[in-house]
């Protein structure tokens, strides 16, 4: 290795600081300017209380235990003449104590009907620790803030409930098919109707697969 | 010379040495924190932070004058004024403009500055020795280490100068200055830039106040108006070094159209290497201490030798 001439260094010293003067710089105008948040970012927890069923998943799982329920149990008369009567959980109290939540989001993750949201919002500090409480009056207000999720992947795997209504639709629209050019078969249209139904006969058998009973289940 | 005269020359001195030392603070701010990808002040002022070293001097009136009670009082509390006046004065014999352009013309106007700059580096030994803390006297004792070698280097290469004009006068200096000085001296204006600049403890000569290591050095004890003195004295310090280097090596006012804008060419040199002065701080580390000494005496004081010889020759042969 032949030695750097003297003087290179200090050079480079003077020119990457240079540099970086001609350039912008990195800083966040933060109260000024809104940060760029990420995706998915973990601001704080909306509750969409219709979903709540009171089934205390998360309060349970929440390793801080910084959720708290109250409920009662609500009889609602039968349905239909000479039924039984159903009882019903009616949530009292939900809140979330911010001051001792790690932001672990596994609340969100372990609830079974989509009754908790991240909402990438942030400014709520207090001066007093207890404000940090949220009721569920504010849990619901921040979940107008819950953005929609973001899109998926250019090359990601179609959603399983969209993949669904598309195979009814698919096979629907086939039967259809089916039915309307059964009768009128004509010799005349030579290739293309043989086509269409075989077609549409193996789209058909494709959705008679496990599967084809999904969109049943979402629809009931 | 009549009495209004003085008192308008003295007007702006002290115009000038109030607010050239803001505006270099202020750029340092600046220019620092774009180097380093920040924006620096933002909110003083309201304009990106123009008011940010009016904000700091406010704060630092407002604190508490604290004397450490082993400190030896005078001493302490004349350190700051110590350090600042000198450059004060020697802003009065520093040329800006030809023809009389400059506030009191001193015929041995080297040596005066000279002088005068090294009484300023007293403060800080006087403000090191009186706080009786020791990293206030280890910053002293740098500083006197530092005055010690780095004045050698800086009255050599501006000896150079003087030979080469023959005079001791700066405006005299200016008068015979021609361009070819430039290359001719080139060895010296590096030479006093480097020295001027350990003189005022700037980075990367910052060894007898490196805060990582010795606090604050001589300036550990102090708060409030005493401290921010100090650093005023350092950017004013800033002020007259860049000041000198452009009127013994960069030609002062000469420039195109010199005999109506000079002083302009003399405020842009000026400026010039004072932006260069915030450039070398915030691009280089600290030397350690025996860098500093050995820089100083094999480097700086030969080179300034070689300077003098270069200049005696030219001078003879031509």
């Amino acid at each position: 290795m032949s030695r750097p001439v003297f003087g290179t260094g200090l050079a480079k010293g003077l020119a990457v600081t240079l540099r970086t003067m001609t350039r912008r710089s990195v800083t966040a105008h933060y109260p000024d300017a809104q940060p760029e948040l990420p995706p998915r970012s973990r601001g704080v927890i909306g509750l969409f209380e219709e979903n709540c069923t009171v089934c205390m998943l998360c309060a349970r799982e929440c390793p801080d235990w910084c959720i708290y329920i109250d409920s009662h149990k609500e009889t609602v008369p039968p349905a239909a003449p000479g039924g039984r009567e159903r009882s019903r959980n009616v949530l009292d109290r939900f809140a979330i104590d911010f001051a001792l939540c790690m932001y672990c989001g596994i609340c969100i993750e372990v609830c079974p009907f989509d009754a908790l949201f991240w909402s990438p919002e942030f400014e709520y500090a207090e001066t007093d620790i207890h404000e940090l409480t949220h009721e569920r009056d504010r849990l619901r207000e921040w979940m107008w803030t819950v953005p929609e999720p973001p899109a998926l992947d250019e090359a990601a795997e179609e959603p399983k409930e969209l993949a669904a209504a598309r195979k009814t639709a698919d096979k629907l629209t086939a039967q259809a098919q089916a039915q309307a050019e059964g009768p009128a078969e004509a010799p005349a249209e030579g290739q293309s109707p043989s086509q269409a139904p075989s077609q549409g006969q193996s789209q058909a058998a494709q959705s008679h697969d496990p599967a084809q009973t999904e969109p049943r289940e979402g629809e009931a | 010379m009549d009495a209004l005269d003085v008192t308008a020359r003295i007007a702006a001195v002290l115009l000038a040495f109030l607010i050239l030392p803001l505006l270099v603070g202020q750029t340092e701010h600046k220019v620092m924190a774009h180097m380093q990808g920040r924006v620096g002040p933002m909110y003083a002022g309201g304009f990106h932070g123009w008011a940010q070293l009016v904000a700091d001097g406010v704060k630092f009136a407002q604190k508490e004058d604290i004397v450490p009670a082993g400190a030896d009082r005078r001493v302490f509390q004349l350190a700051p004024a110590v350090a600042l006046i000198p450059y004060m004065l020697v802003l009065v014999a520093i040329p800006v403009a030809p023809d009389g352009g400059v506030v009191h013309a001193i015929d041995a106007g080297i040596f005066f500055v000279l002088a005068v700059m090294g009484v300023g580096v007293l403060g800080s030994l006087m403000g090191g020795w009186a706080s009786a803390n020791k990293f206030s006297l280890l910053g002293g004792l740098r500083t006197a280490a530092q005055l010690m070698a780095y004045e050698l280097p800086m009255l050599l290469s501006a000896a150079s100068v003087a030979m080469a004009a023959g005079t001791l006068s700066l405006p005299g200096i200016l008068g015979v200055w021609e361009w070819w000085w430039l290359p001719w001296q080139l060895i010296g204006a590096v030479v006093f830039f480097t020295a001027g600049l350990a003189e005022l403890q700037r980075p990367p000569f910052d060894a007898p106040v490196a805060d990582s290591e010795i606090i604050f050095g001589a300036y550990t004890e102090y708060t409030g108006l005493r401290f921010a003195l100090f650093l005023l004295a350092e950017y004013a310090g800033i002020v007259v070094l860049s000041a000198l280097t452009s009127v013994l090596f960069l030609g002062g006012w000469h420039g195109p159209f010199a005999g109506s804008v000079g002083w302009v060419w003399t405020l842009l040199k000026t400026g010039v290497l004072a932006f260069g002065v915030i450039w070398l701080r915030v691009s280089y580390p600290r030397l350690r201490e025996d860098q500093v000494q050995r820089l100083a005496w094999t480097t700086l004081v030969p080179l300034a030798l070689l300077q003098i010889a270069l200049t005696g020759v030219v001078k003879v042969v031509m």
